[in-house]
Order: C-alpha cells, then sequence, then structure tokens
C-alpha cells in the first residue's frame, strides 16, 4: 500500500513567478490524468487577483505521489464575455478561477 | 515509479474535453430541488471521510477525482453523485492493497442472498470497475 500523506504543508506567502495585476495566458495544452485546470479557461487571457499559497500537486497526489515540489497557485481573474465568446451579461462580469502556477504563461 | 495509469476518456464530439470536464457545454436546465440522500449516500460519504481524514489517510480527495474522471462517457453521465464516489472509493481500497476485488465480490454476493432470502429486493445492477 501506497501512503499519500494528505498533510496540506502550504505555505501562504511563497516566492510566485507572478504577482497581483500580472497578466497571463493558460496554458492551451491537453493533460493527460487528473488535472483541475478547466478546459473553458484553457488558453484564456486573466490578471492574477491572488496569490492562495504553495500546495501539493493535485495531478501527482491523484495517482499516490507526495505531490512534490509543492506548486504556487493563484486566483486567477477572467472576463465573462472572453471565457464565453457569447455571453449575454453585463460587460463588466468577472469570473475566478483557482490555477496552478505551471499552467500560466506570461504575457505582457 | 508504477501505479495507476495516467489516461484521458474523452466526451464526444466537444474538442477533446474529458468525459467530467463539461464546464460551458449546454445540458440543459439544473435541477435546484433539494434531495433527501438515502442511507447508502450518508454512509458513503462517511466511509470516504474517514479513508482520506488524518487517521487512515488510504488515499487522497484527488486519486478519488482521477477514479470519477477516468469514468467512460456512457457511465460518467448515467451514475449519480454517490454512485460515482461509491465506485471511485472501492476501487482506491483495492488500488491500495486495503481489501482485494474478490474479498468485495464475495461480499456483495452474500449481502444479495441475504437479502433475497428475507424477500428483499437486491439490484441485479453491477457497477464496472
Amino acid at each position: 500500500m501506497v501512503k499519500t500523506r494528505a498533510k496540506a504543508g502550504h505555505n501562504a506567502a511563497p516566492e510566485g513567478r507572478f504577482g497581483p495585476g500580472d497578466r497571463v495566458r493558460v496554458a492551451a495544452r491537453d493533460a493527460l490524468g487528473h488535472c483541475r485546470t478547466p478546459w473553458y479557461l484553457r488558453g484564456k487571457t486573466g490578471v492574477i487577483a491572488s496569490i492562495h499559497g504553495t500546495f501539493r500537486d493535485p495531478e501527482r497526489l491523484a495517482y499516490h505521489q507526495p505531490g512534490l515540489p509543492a506548486q504556487v497557485l493563484y486566483k486567477v481573474r477572467f472576463k465573462q464575455s472572453e471565457v464565453w465568446g457569447r455571453y449575454d451579461g453585463p460587460a463588466s462580469d468577472q469570473l475566478e478561477a483557482d490555477i496552478f502556477e505551471y499552467w500560466l504563461e506570461p504575457l505582457k | 515509479m508504477s501505479g495507476p495509469k495516467r489516461k484521458n476518456m474523452l466526451r464526444k464530439g466537444a474538442g477533446g474535453r474529458s468525459t467530467h470536464d463539461v464546464g460551458g457545454l449546454e445540458f440543459g436546465p439544473i435541477d435546484r430541488e433539494e434531495h433527501d440522500l438515502a442511507l447508502w449516500e450518508k454512509r458513503t460519504d462517511a466511509m470516504l471521510r474517514l479513508l482520506v481524514g488524518p487517521q487512515k489517510r488510504a488515499f487522497t480527495v484527488d486519486g478519488m477525482r482521477r477514479v470519477i474522471e477516468d469514468y467512460g462517457q456512457q457511465q460518467y453521465d448515467r451514475t449519480t453523485y454517490y454512485e460515482k464516489w461509491i465506485r471511485a472509493v472501492r476501487n482506491l481500497i483495492v488500488e491500495q492493497g486495503i481489501v482485494n476485488r474478490e474479498e468485495i465480490e464475495a461480499r456483495m454476493a452474500e449481502v444479495r442472498a441475504r437479502l433475497e432470502k428475507t424477500g428483499r429486493k437486491a439490484s441485479k445492477e453491477k457497477i464496472p470497475w
């Protein structure tokens, strides 16, 4: 039996590659197996709202691996109108999602 | 490192999405009624919590998500929330060597026989592994 230590081990002020206000794009790639980056956000552009901390990597934890090194998790803000293409709501509507750093690309 | 295989079960005609990853697809109206939970559903919830909790740490919620996501589209769409959970719990305790498949199947047969003997209905349906 493979023991998975589920202790969160999360660090509230990690050294992240991005900071609040940075523009980022979610990688437009496929994932093999478990992945928490939803399909509808792949390739979409957003802004870092905040840094949640570092967390064990769910893409490894899902396969009984320790999920280390821990990964930086961001709250990223997207415009609804950009995410959905045909969006009927107000242009100011936004959507926030938690995305790990290795899914984000810098955008100038 | 050997372990469970990484795979993607794709949703038909949805451009490479995994079966479960349906955000933004058309699925009709959402039923917002409150539902009573059956006893087995409450037990499933309790089992999951005990298995992932600090005493056992038999697997993680991420592992459970992975098993649920590995369902083919047909099974994924026709099973309910807790049916997905109980299958995941069953598969993961086997994967982690806590019990084996034969033990579970023998126990299922035993319970089915007991129910039938007392005239209670037992579903013939089998949840695919």
